[in-house]
């Protein structure tokens, strides 16, 4: 059944459209609209990386790098220049995309875990230069960033709004554009994947060399989907920015770049769907784990390794394959229509 | 990477908690700090002494005729669950004034929402930013960076050095402090002539010191920084034969920074509250029973040396005990307004005297200056 | 003048030869299975916090090096048995993520049976430091590149002259080969984590007197033997050695006469110098693909 409504890309956004609908019935206070928010967040960076890693075949252990960039280049333009929240999230994507641009292309051209080098090395000098440049950042201790502000109507999580004749708060509103972006991002990573980009994307993760050989521009589409996911990352940093109100160069720690290529292998590299759910259980597991106290950490770790070894392919991959199969298709075809 | 994920952990169980707790409308105080991660000993210290004195005060008959109720979260010392745990405890839990923060970045990533939300906010972290200019509801117990560069400065001076070498860490606490510490020498006529930093994870600071060893007439050294790497520039500079007086920053403060540094301390200074020389200040200081009272409880409960950091929460929470006395509710404008008025109140790390302009209450003598001596830290002035 | 750059010579060798050692066991495994093996720093730290464990219980410092370097090769041992080799249709990524989860479990269980304090140890011989030229040389340095030469050799001979290091040669050319002639691979990989432990805890245990310990000191060292070995080309032996010294040197130079703010901009920037110029690294072995 769960096949069948991922199959898809339609069906599968409606799904995630209406679960997001109705979830805030399950929220007792605006504490937990947070959470949900951030979740939300972070769910759509990882929709992107997916590209990269799932698609491409790629690591990038710099993420955060990005999502960091960006965070602190809406923040700066912002607050200190005084710009408008959406050209900032722009230019901000436009910058972190010639940065991506520039690393992926030259390494890309090798074959092997030469980006996942290059990544780590532009995510620490990312964080490195957020820290050292105070007079810009604030330096480690970080800076304030103003709500988002789009043509002169401000979101704060401490405001009131009215849609529609409904008085809502700040919170709610703040969650409703998460969202709407998260599906957005959903939505642009499923037809990227459709489109003729992600069919020579997945030829390459076939046999480089075949793809190569039959005339797939190897380099061309790998630098793409590696700046695709770059810029996902700037635009979901930057919208946190200002959601947070308050960014550190933590944004962009090696930490968090490992946080995030965990959610998308834990969810299932390579299914869109199943990312999410990764961005979910790797958000709230530590709530599961509260009990544990001290032992939180260790217990995490062997979660997190108990989990890979059993389902290597991911929870909703893995999931998928155990749900009956009503549709009596071949289990490998379903398993390559879903995970689209 | 666990720090991260892991901001949310201790919110459900203290959340049922609460649940049960709801009858007697207690106050209640609400917390963040990093009780674990590499801030922890700042943050455990922090929270075993608000749990033990909420305790102690509830045991007394609580304040206005309530008990007091402690909510506190571990922010692992990252600034963006700090932030969201000073959203739940607002939030959420309802809190009626805060006393948390361990670290400046912590605290400042906490500080545009608790102006917003509009609750009394109490820091235990250092950096002269939180209070200056000053916020409306926030405030903070340790003195700045800002004095402790002062004092040292001033140490300086006293025995006729003018010409300094500065190392500190690039961390939030060392960055400020080196920051604070070039304004103050320039306004004290001190020359910085050497000025290098060294990373919060770096393990050898040789080539740091052999830098300001070259530097021509550098007269002594001042480390800006707090957790290891500080007993690590202190082995350096024994190991490197560096004679020059050497001073330390109140951020090592503690016995376990001897532990570490071992005979390589030995003669080097710092400004620390007394309370790491409890028994040496004379009879007649004000401060003399508060301290050895706070030591002896401390160390009688956790069966664990008392620390300098944890008296930031034993005035923190005494100031804002004070402050709801005098309001005679909980009423946030009128416990800022209380908060803001308090003088005259004798704590561990010193008198404070807030007011309108000066949300800290401090002045630059509540600190003493130590130095080590046969591995133990002694009181100099 | 010279006696500065010395001294940052020194400095700088001391810390790269710790750098080497545990890029050395990241190009162990990487090469016998592509893993990159995330849990390389946690045998660094097994070997520091178990050594200062067993002496603070009385125990003489030579038998507690011999217990922790067994404890940490143990480790080893059973990382590859039960969370790698039982993950066999698992993709390398995957295999990447078990060694995540494989650090964060034993960094967890050190922080709750050692506590989360930094812990000193004191220097393996109690001689004053040397003075050379005006630049002066810690003892323990002498330690550390003792020990390392030392190592080196025995994994040189290691590799040349017994079956076994032959063996771990062979699989990493070629898995499938390795096994038409009857090496049993399982086997191979077993011992490539054990070795690699073995010198990770070793690099823990010589630089301790110098760096301390504690719980989570595994996370910098290990990334750091991690951009070693990709300076010389994740795959190489000599790569990893030469890695890791210009990683320790350029980083000490670095520190002294740029500036130490962006010192380790410097040495992460020498990862994007080498894929973008020397795309193989250093030494890297060219590598043919399979189609």
């Amino acid at each position: 059944m769960l096949n069948q409504i991922m199959q898809s890309r339609l069906r599968g956004v409606m799904l995630l459209g209406l679960i997001l609908i109705f979830l805030p019935a399950f929220f007792a206070n605006p504490f937990h609209y947070e959470l949900a928010i951030q979740v939300g967040i972070v769910a759509a960076t990882v929709v992107g990386l997916n590209l990269l890693v799932g698609f491409a075949g790629q690591i990038s252990l710099g993420h955060a790098g990005f999502f960091g960039l960006g965070a602190y280049f809406s923040g700066i333009a912002t607050g200190t220049y005084g710009w408008s929240s959406i050209p900032a999230l722009v230019a901000g994507a436009i910058a972190v995309g010639v940065v991506a641009w520039i690393v992926g292309r030259p390494i890309l051209r090798l074959k092997g875990h030469y980006l996942s080098m290059a990544t780590l090395a532009v995510g620490f000098i990312i964080a490195i230069i957020l820290e050292n440049e105070r007079a810009l950042t604030g330096g480690p201790d970080g800076m304030s960033v103003p709500p988002l502000e789009v043509f002169g109507w401000q979101l704060s999580t401490f405001g009131r709004y009215s849609l529609f004749g409904l008085e809502i708060s700040g919170v709610q509103a703040w969650y409703m554009v998460a969202g709407v972006l998260l599906v957005i991002a959903t939505w642009f990573a499923l037809n990227i994947i459709e489109s003729p980009i992600g069919r020579a994307l997945r030829s390459l993760k076939g046999s480089e060399v075949a793809a190569g050989v039959v005339g797939v521009n190897t380099t061309k589409y790998k630098s793409l989907v590696f700046v695709v996911s770059a810029v996902y990352a700037s635009i979901m940093g930057g919208i946190y920015a200002h959601f947070q109100g308050f960014i550190t160069p933590d944004l962009a720690s090696f930490d968090f770049s490992i946080v995030l290529i965990t959610m998308v292998v834990i969810g299932g590299m390579g299914s869109t769907f199943g990312v999410i759910l990764g961005a979910v259980v790797i958000e709230l597991l530590p709530q599961a784990l509260a009990d544990f106290q001290e032992l939180e950490m260790a217990m995490f770790g062997l979660i997190l390794m108990v989990t890979m070894i059993f389902m290597p392919k991911g929870l909703l991959p893995t999931l998928n394959s155990v749900v009956p199969n009503i549709t009596r298709k071949k289990a490998a075809e379903v398993r390559h229509d879903s995970t689209g | 990477m666990v720090r991260r994920i892991g901001k949310y952990a201790a919110a459900v169980a203290t959340g049922l908690m609460m649940l049960s707790a709801q009858a007697s409308e207690p106050i209640k105080i609400g917390s963040f700090v990093s009780a674990t991660g590499p801030a922890s000993f700042l943050g455990d210290p922090e929270l075993k002494t608000l749990e033990m004195y909420v305790e102690k005060i509830n045991d007394e008959g609580g304040v206005l005729g309530r008990d007091l109720e402690l909510v506190h979260y571990d922010d692992g010392g990252s600034a963006s669950s700090a932030r969201n745990f000073a959203s739940r405890l607002i939030r959420s839990d309802q809190v009626d004034i805060i006393v948390g923060g361990s670290t400046t970045g912590t605290t400042m990533a906490a500080v545009p929402l608790i102006q917003q939300a509009r609750i009394p906010f109490i820091s235990m972290a250092g950096a002269v930013k939180i209070t200056t200019p000053v916020k409306k509801w926030v405030f903070k117990t340790p003195q700045s960076d800002r004095m402790a560069a002062e004092r040292i400065l001033r140490d300086m001076k006293d025995r006729g050095i003018t010409k300094i070498g500065l190392i500190s860490g690039t961390g939030g606490f060392g960055s400020s402090g080196r920051a604070q510490t070039l304004e103050a020498a320039e306004q004290m006529g001190v020359e910085v002539l050497a000025d290098v930093t060294y990373g919060g994870s770096d393990t050898d600071m040789t080539a740091q010191l052999t830098d300001i060893r070259n530097t021509e007439g550098v007269e002594a050294v001042l480390n800006f920084g707090f957790g290891q790497g500080p007993a690590i520039v202190t082995r350096n500079y024994a190991d490197l034969g560096m004679e020059l007086p050497f001073y330390q920053s109140h951020g090592v403060a503690s016995d376990s920074f001897l532990d570490l540094a071992g005979s390589s301390a030995e003669g080097l200074r710092l400004p620390a509250s007394p309370l790491l020389v409890p028994d040496s200040l004379p009879e007649g200081d004000p401060q003399k029973e508060v301290v050895q009272d706070y030591k002896a409880e401390y160390e009688a409960h956790y069966d664990s040396k008392v620390s300098t950091f944890g008296a930031y929460a034993y005035d923190g929470l005494n100031l804002a005990v004070r402050a709801i006395e005098k309001a005679g509710s909980t009423d946030p404008e009128a416990v800022r307004k209380a908060l803001e008025n308090i003088e005259g109140y004798v704590g561990v790390t010193g008198e404070f005297n807030m007011s309108p302009d000066d949300h800290n209450g401090l002045n630059v003598d509540s600190f003493r200056i130590l130095e080590v001596q046969n591995g133990k830290w002694t009181l100099i002035n | 003048m010279f006696s500065e750059f010395l001294q940052y010579l020194f400095t700088g060798t001391t810390i790269g030869a710790t750098y080497a050692l545990i890029a050395l066991g990241f190009t162990l495994i990487y090469n016998a299975s592509h893993v990159i093996n995330f849990a390389q720093g946690e045998f660094v730290m097994i070997g520091g916090m178990t050594t200062v464990a067993l002496t603070g219980m009385g125990m003489p410092m030579i038998v507690a090096v011999v217990l922790a370097v067994i404890l940490a090769s143990v480790l080893g041992l059973a990382l590859q048995r039960l969370a790698i080799a039982p993950a066999k249709q698992a993709d390398v990524v995957t295999l990447i993520i078990i060694t995540i989860g494989a650090s964060i479990f034993i960094r967890g269980i050190a922080q709750v049976v050692w506590g989360k304090e930094y812990h000193s140890m004191p220097n393996f011989s109690a001689t004053q430091s040397l003075e050379v030229f005006g630049a002066v040389l810690n003892s323990q340095s002498l330690w550390v590149f003792g020990i390392g030469a030392v190592l080196v050799v025995a994994l040189v001979l290691f590799f040349t002259k017994t079956l076994s290091g032959k063996a771990i040669l062979a699989t990493s050319m070629n898995k499938e080969a390795a096994r038409l002639v009857g090496i049993r691979t399982q086997v191979v990989l077993m011992l490539a984590f054990m070795v690699s432990a073995f010198l990770g805890s070793v690099a823990g245990i010589v630089v301790a007197p110098i760096t301390f310990t504690s719980y989570d000191i595994g996370i910098i060292l290990g990334l750091k033997g991690f951009v070693a070995a990709a300076i010389g080309g994740l795959g190489s032996g000599v790569g990893a050695i030469v890695g890791g010294l210009a990683l320790g040197i350029v980083e000490a130079m670095a520190a002294g006469y740029i500036s130490s703010d962006y010192k380790d901009a410097v040495a992460f920037s020498m990862i994007l110098l080498v894929l973008f110029f020397m795309p193989r690294g250093l030494f890297g072995a060219k590598v043919v693909e399979r189609v």
